[in-house]
């Protein structure tokens, strides 16, 4: 090839590539099987969960997302899975023996246009899966932390409320911790250093001492990570919060459980 | 197939050759104070990113600019423009905060030699968001968005920054997170005029990208400074101040009571989302684009409230 065909091709290629950029990505989802499910069939939701997700994420750093369960008794882990975030695996609730959650709401990142899956494991072994696909915010909305002066000052505050319920056999509540939930690894254009990432990487919350749920995950949660669930009281006292960030820090909460409303 | 590629290339050669210098209005608000009016639109590959009001002060010896646009191709319009006004040295580049409508014109103004000054937050709110900012506008704006670079402030405020351009001194002033973190309002008490940057909206709605109380906050501070007009970061300019304030307040006021009811009774974020604020849909353009949005972020905060 000569200079001129050289540079054409250039041209060409520099064209091509604005054009595939502006395309939407692969579908990750077939790998995302392998890594987080090792590769275990997973069958359609069939009502066992069910996930409610925005149809556009209105603010890319606080985008809100339910897991309901049919029958919570069947359910032993519910995965949220944000497909096109770099860390997809958004949380992994490990549900308690006879915990009785019905849903879990939470809040997370969603980086561009995106299928959220949401994956229920249940007595049997078997996966299941509910999936929404999610448009990306518009304007100047990134999956950044809002303040992050104000988030490391308050890191590690917890709260938690309760709501009416109708059902005495049900009780909902939620469970907030103060953290910038960082995902770190952008550049600092100053000191020319990667930022550290600091997010929670489990919370555990019990009735007394009887586990409500699990929760494993990273980045792709918002800051303050915020749970609210129902479950079947037990009949304690209290409701106990243990949380783990990766840089070490142990957060702990203990609230007493209000009169049945 | 040497022949067929040359051929592709040259049919293509107008789309590839450099975009035609935009048409670009610059106008003369106070003696040496000059502003643009960006489109109240988002940003698109049709405007190329020139949403944003975008200004400059002109000294005796040397000018500073005032936010550099949407993109490389409105910087470059914004700075021939300026170049027809003046031919003084451009001393310094002052970006308000942080987003993309902003700053994304930088890169047209590094040639100048200018020294580019911000927030004391400007340089980490551009290490993380700058790479999501450039992936998420390149699929809205396409090829317009060529050429685009993050250049971050070399001088930075702490609190206030008083700026000489020659018998001219103009003061920069950071505030607290309000609009985001990183917001810097300009003053130039010689004409009374105020650059707000995105801590006033007008016509285009609010957008809170950092506190809504801290913005509540920060606008009714911004009050008491001595100004006469002020140029918005959006919206028509100058505009009466503090008159000015006025819509942007009744909002705020408006969407944060509506949320703390919302919190109160128990409801969800999702829920809230949906009717908090929506009785100022008629007054504002671009509602539907960010209210929802200004409505989720309020909440996550507004639920951290009370002891």
């Amino acid at each position: 090839m000569n200079t001129a065909a050289r540079s054409a091709a250039g041209a060409l290629f520099a064209l091509f590539a604005t054009a595939a950029l502006a395309q939407t990505a692969p579908d990750p989802w077939p790998e995302l099987v392998v890594d987080i499910f090792h590769s275990r069939p997973i069958a359609a939701a069939d009502g066992v969960i069910a996930l409610d997700a925005p149809a556009r994420a209105e603010d890319a750093a606080i985008v809100p997302m339910t897991m309901r369960f049919a029958d919570p008794s069947q359910i032993k882990v519910a995965t949220l899975v944000i497909d096109q975030n770099p860390m997809p695996m958004a949380a992994a609730f490990t549900l308690g023996d006879k915990s009785g959650v019905g849903f879990i709401e939470t809040r997370v990142r969603v980086n561009s246009y995106s299928n959220v899956h949401a994956v229920a494991e249940t007595g049997d072994g078997k996966l299941r899966a509910d999936a929404k696909f999610v448009k990306a915010s518009g304007g100047c909305s990134a999956p950044a932390v809002k303040d992050q002066d104000e988030a490391v000052a308050n890191i590690g505050k917890m709260r938690y409320r309760e709501f009416k319920s109708a059902d005495p056999a049900k009780r909902e509540a939620q469970i907030m911790i103060r953290h910038p939930n960082a995902s770190g690894m952008q550049m600092d254009p100053v000191s020319r250093a990667y930022l550290p990432a600091h997010f929670i990487d489990s919370v555990e919350v019990f009735q007394g001492e009887t586990p409500i749920f699990k929760m494993e995950g990273g980045i792709s949660l918002s800051e303050d990570p915020t749970f609210r669930f129902t479950y079947a009281p037990n009949g304690a006292k209290t409701i106990r919060v243990e949380a783990h960030d990766n840089k070490g820090g142990v957060y702990k909460g203990e609230w007493p459980i209000g009169e049945a409303s | 197939m040497l022949r067929r590629l040359l051929a592709l290339v040259a049919a293509l050669a107008p789309l590839i050759a450099a975009t035609p210098a935009r048409a670009f209005s610059l106008s003369e608000i106070a003696p040496g104070v000059f502003a643009h009016q960006g489109e109240t639109s988002l940003m698109t590959r049709e405007n190329a990113g020139d949403i944003a009001n975008l200004g400059a002060i002109v000294g005796d010896e040397a000018v500073a600019v005032i936010d550099t646009g949407g993109s490389l191709v409105e910087g470059r319009a914004f700075l021939a423009a300026l170049r027809e006004k003046t031919r003084k040295p451009i001393r310094y580049v002052i970006n308000t905060h942080a987003h993309p409508d902003h700053t994304f014109g930088n890169g047209a103004f590094v040639e100048t030699g200018a020294t580019f000054v911000g927030h004391k937050n400007l340089p980490r709110a551009l290490a993380a968001r700058g790479p999501h900012y450039l992936s998420a506008f390149r699929a809205q704006m396409g090829d317009a968005l060529d050429g685009v670079t993050i250049v971050p402030p070399t001088l930075t405020v702490d609190q206030t920054l008083t700026l000489d351009l020659g018998h001219r001194e103009i003061v920069l002033q950071a505030w607290r997170t309000a609009h985001s973190e990183c917001d810097l309002t300009i003053l130039d008490p010689k004409s009374g005029v105020l650059f707000s940057g995105d801590l006033l909206f007008l016509q285009h709605v609010p957008v809170v990208d950092g506190s809504l109380l801290g913005f509540l906050d920060v606008a009714e501070r911004l009050a008491a400074i001595k100004a006469t007009q002020v140029v918005a970061g959006h919206g028509p300019l100058p505009a009466p101040w503090p008159k000015a304030l006025e819509d942007q307040r009744a909002y705020l006021m408006r969407l944060t009571a509506d949320l703390r009811a919302a919190i109160k009774k128990g409801e969800g974020v999702a829920a809230a989302a949906k009717t908090a604020g929506t009785e100022e849909r008629e007054k504002w353009r671009l509602f539907d684009d960010y209210n929802a949005r200004n409505a989720t972020a309020g909440f996550a905060e507004l639920e951290w409230e009370g002891p």
